[in-house]
C-alpha cells in the first residue's frame, strides 16, 4: 500500500467515523445520566430523512439540519416520556423508536416525493460542501505533510469538524463543570442527586435532549454531507455500531473518539477492499463487517478489561417517600 | 395492597393500549392522505375474506408465534432476548444443512430432523449471550443485538462462499430435495371439487407452532423448571434464597428461547422457500417482541397477538398492492404497539388503577383506603 492510498483510506475513515462519533457521544450523554438508549439508530434515521427532505424542499442545507435536529429531539421526547415520566422499560422504548423511524420515514417520503421512499438528490446549497482550510492548495505540494494537511485534515464538511470538536467539549462538560458532575451523578446514584435538592427528572430530560441534538446532527450528516439525499434504512446499523463504540470506550469521551475511528477504519477498509489477502489466508469482507460487534462482545465479556455501565442505567428513578 | 382486578390487568390494559396504537395508526393514514376505514376494509378483505388470504395470514402468524414465544419465555425469566432475528437466521442454517445433507425418506421424518436441527442451531446461537449474562454480567440486550449482526455476517459468508451452488448468482442454497417438501394447506385441505388456500404458503408448521404454544404453557405453568423460571424472573434474590441457580435458569431460559426462535426458520425455509435465502427471517424476530408484549408473555396471548400481526402483515401487503400506502405502514403500527403495550404501559395503567380504586372506595367503610394511593 503506497502513501497516497493510505491517506485516502484514512480520509474515508474520518468521513465514516463522524456519524458514529456524533451518535456515540449522543449515547454517552444519555447513558451517563442513567437512560439506556438503543434508539440511536432510529433518531439518526429520522434526522437523516427530515434534513434531506427539508433541504431538498427549501434548497437550504441549514434549514435541513434544523429540521433533522427537531425530528430527532421529538423522538427523544418520546423516549423521555416513556422512560423518565412513565418509568417504562427503556430498552423496549428504544426498540419502538427504531421501528417508528424506520416506518415513518419511508411512509412520509413516499407521500411527499413519491420516489419509492427516497428524497430527490440534493444539489448545490442543499448539501454541506467540503470546507477547504486556509493554505490547503498551496501546501499540497509539500512532501509528506502536504497531502496529510490538504487531503486528510482539510476538505471535510463542517459537521466533521463539529463532531471532532465535540469530543473535548463533551469531556470538559462532563468532567469540568457542575452540570457534568450532576449528570454523571444522576446515572450512578440518582438518590444522592435527589437528596441534594436537584431534579433527577430535569437532569435526565436534559441529557436525553442533548442526545437528541447530537443524533440529529449525525443523521443530517449522513443524508446531506456523506451522501446526497435520503434512502430507505440509510443508517444501516450505524446507531448500533455507535452503541458498540460507546461500550468499547467504556462510556468515556476520548476513548469514544478512538473507538469510532477504529470502527470507521474497519468500514473504510471493508468499503475499499472486498477480501483482504494476508498471504497466509484471506480475510473475507464479512469479517470486517462483523468485527465491531465481535470486539464489543469480547469487551463486554470482560476478558480485555471490564466495561461497567453507569450503575443506575436502565432503572427508572422512583422518589423515596 | 390495593390492586386492580386481574382481568383488568390482563385484558383491559393491553386492549386500551391497542386502541391507542390503532387510533394513532389511523391518524398516520389520514396524515398521508388516505382513508383509514377504507384501508381497514381492504386489509380485512385481503387477509380474512378469502381462503388464500387466510393462507398468508396463518403463514405469517406461524413465524410470529415462534418468535413471540421465544421472547415471552425469556421475559418470564426477566431477560430481554432481542436476538430472535439472529437466532432465527442461524436456525435457518440448521434447517438448510439438515435438509441438504441428510437423505430423508419422507417429509414427516425430515420435519422432525429439521426441527431438532433448527432448535439446536438457534439455541447454540443464544448460548454465548446467555453464558456471558449469567457468568460475566454482560447485558444480554447488548450482546444479543451484537449477535444479530454477527449472525447476518455469518449467514452472508456461508451463503456466498460455501453453500451457493456452482454458477448461481444470488446468495442462496440449492433447492431442498423433493422428500423434504412440506405439505401446504392447499395440499391438505383442497378437495377435487373445491380448491382451498390456493397458492398460499401456509403449511404444516402452523400446527407445530400451535403445539409449541401448548408445550410452552405446560412448561411455564405445570413444571418445576417453569416455576423456577418464573420465580427467578419475579425476584432473583428470592429465587437464589430458594436454592434456584441463577446461572442455570438464565442459560436454560435463553436456550429454550433461542431454540424457539430458530424453529421459526422451518416455516420460511423448509415450508415456503424450500431453500435458504439471505433474508429468510423478514424481521420476524423483532415482531416477536411486539407479539410477546401484547400477549402479556402468555402462550394464548402470543397466539392471538401473532394472528393479529399475521393479519396486519397480509393486510399490509394488500394495501401496498392496491393503494399508495407502502408496506412500511405495518412497521409503524408494530412500533406503536411496542411503544404503547411495552414502554408506555404505565401511561395506561396508572390512570386505570386510579379509576378502579376510586370506584372501590365506598366499599371500605373503615376509611383506611382514603390514605392509600397507587404510589405505595
Amino acid at each position: 500500500m503506497d502513501f497516497l492510498t493510505l491517506i485516502q483510506v484514512l480520509d474515508s475513515t474520518v468521513r465514516l467515523a463522524t456519524p458514529l462519533l456524533l451518535a456515540c457521544l449522543a449515547g454517552l450523554f444519555s447513558e451517563r445520566a442513567g437512560i439506556f438508549d438503543i434508539g440511536l439508530e432510529g433518531k439518526m434515521l429520522a434526522a437523516a430523512f427530515f434534513s434531506a427532505a427539508v433541504a431538498s424542499i427549501t434548497g437550504d442545507v441549514w434549514m435541513g439540519l434544523g429540521a433533522g435536529i427537531l425530528a430527532s429531539i421529538a423522538l427523544s421526547v418520546v423516549h423521555g416520556l416513556a422512560s423518565i415520566t412513565f418509568r417504562g422499560n427503556q430498552l423496549i422504548s428504544g426498540v419502538a423508536i427504531n421501528f417508528l423511524a424506520a416506518g415513518l420515514t419511508v411512509l412520509i417520503a413516499q407521500d411527499w416525493f413519491s420516489q419509492g421512499g427516497r428524497t430527490p438528490s440534493l444539489i448545490g446549497a442543499g448539501r454541506f460542501e467540503p470546507v477547504i482550510l486556509p493554505g490547503a492548495e498551496t501546501l499540497a505540494g509539500v512532501p509528506l505533510l502536504g497531502p496529510i494537511y490538504s487531503e486528510l485534515i482539510s476538505g471535510h464538511s463542517i459537521l466533521v469538524y463539529f463532531g471532532f470538536l465535540m469530543v473535548p467539549l463533551t469531556w470538559w462538560l462532563l468532567y469540568r463543570t457542575r452540570f457534568g458532575l450532576r449528570l454523571r451523578a444522576v446515572g450512578e446514584a440518582p438518590e444522592a442527586v435527589d437528596t441534594a435538592g436537584i431534579s433527577v427528572v430535569g437532569l435526565r430530560y436534559m441529557a436525553v435532549g442533548i442526545c437528541g441534538i447530537l443524533c440529529g446532527v449525525a443523521g443530517a450528516y449522513l443524508a446531506t454531507a456523506l451522501q446526497a439525499g435520503f434512502v430507505k434504512d440509510m443508517t444501516a446499523g450505524r446507531g448500533f455500531i455507535a452503541l458498540a463504540a460507546l461500550i468499547f470506550a467504556k462510556w468515556r469521551p476520548w476513548y469514544a473518539l478512538y473507538a469510532c475511528l477504529l470502527f470507521g477504519l474497519l468500514q473504510a477498509v471493508a468499503l475499499r477492499y472486498q477480501n483482504i489477502d494476508l498471504g497466509v489466508f484471506v480475510v473475507p469482507v464479512q469479517v470486517m463487517d462483523a468485527l465491531p460487534y465481535i470486539l464489543t462482545v469480547v469487551i463486554l465479556a470482560g476478558f480485555v478489561g471490564k466495561a461497567i455501565p453507569p450503575r443506575a442505567g436502565g432503572e427508572p428513578y422512583v422518589k423515596e417517600r | 395492597m390495593d390492586k386492580m382486578p386481574a382481568w383488568a390487568d390482563a385484558v383491559l390494559v393491553p386492549l386500551i393500549s391497542l386502541i391507542l396504537a390503532a387510533l394513532l395508526s389511523a391518524l398516520v393514514i389520514i396524515g398521508i392522505g388516505e382513508d383509514p376505514i377504507a384501508a381497514f376494509q381492504l386489509m380485512v378483505d385481503g387477509a380474512l375474506m378469502r381462503s388464500s388470504g387466510w393462507g398468508y395470514t396463518l403463514y405469517y402468524a406461524t413465524n410470529f408465534i415462534f418468535t413471540g414465544l421465544a421472547v415471552a419465555i425469556a421475559f418470564h425469566a426477566r431477560l430481554f432476548n432481542i436476538g430472535g432475528e439472529g437466532q432465527a437466521m442461524i436456525g435457518g442454517l440448521g434447517v438448510a444443512l439438515a435438509c441438504l445433507y441428510i437423505p430423508w425418506p419422507n417429509w414427516y421424518v425430515a420435519l422432525v430432523g429439521a426441527t431438532v436441527s433448527a432448535a439446536l442451531f438457534g439455541a447454540l446461537w443464544a448460548l454465548v449471550p446467555a453464558y456471558l449474562q449469567a457468568k460475566r454480567g454482560s447485558h444480554i440486550v447488548i450482546t444479543t443485538i451484537m449477535f444479530n449482526f454477527i449472525a447476518a455476517a455469518v449467514l452472508n459468508y456461508v451463503l456466498v462462499n460455501l453453500l451457493r451452488p456452482q454458477g448461481a448468482m444470488d446468495p442462496a442454497t440449492a433447492r431442498f430435495p423433493e422428500a423434504t417438501h412440506l405439505p401446504t394447506f392447499q395440499d391438505m385441505f383442497s378437495t377435487a371439487a373445491e380448491p382451498m388456500f390456493r397458492g398460499a404458503p401456509a403449511n404444516v408448521t402452523f400446527f407445530l407452532a400451535v403445539l409449541a404454544c401448548f408445550l410452552v404453557w405446560l412448561l411455564i405453568w405445570r413444571t418445576r423448571l417453569g416455576y423456577e423460571i418464573r420465580a427467578f424472573g419475579f425476584s432473583e434474590s428470592g429465587a437464589k434464597y430458594a436454592g434456584i441457580s441463577p446461572v442455570k435458569i438464565t442459560v436454560v431460559a435463553m436456550l429454550i428461547s433461542g431454540g424457539l426462535a430458530g424453529m421459526m426458520a422451518l416455516n420460511t425455509t423448509m415450508g415456503e422457500a424450500e431453500r435458504l435465502v439471505m433474508n429468510a427471517t423478514e424481521g420476524a424476530g423483532f415482531i416477536g417482541i411486539a407479539v410477546a408484549l401484547m400477549g402479556r408473555s402468555h402462550p394464548l396471548g402470543v397466539l392471538l397477538a401473532a394472528l393479529l400481526f399475521g393479519f396486519l402483515y397480509q393486510g399490509g401487503a394488500e394495501l401496498a398492492l392496491w393503494t399508495n400506502i407502502p408496506r412500511e405502514l405495518i412497521v409503524v403500527i408494530q412500533a406503536l404497539v411496542i411503544l404503547f403495550t411495552g414502554a408506555l404501559d404505565n401511561m395506561v395503567r396508572m390512570p386505570l388503577e386510579r379509576t378502579f380504586l376510586a370506584f372501590r372506595k365506598p366499599a371500605r367503610p373503615d376509611g383506611r383506603s382514603a390514605q392509600s394511593g397507587p404510589a405505595e
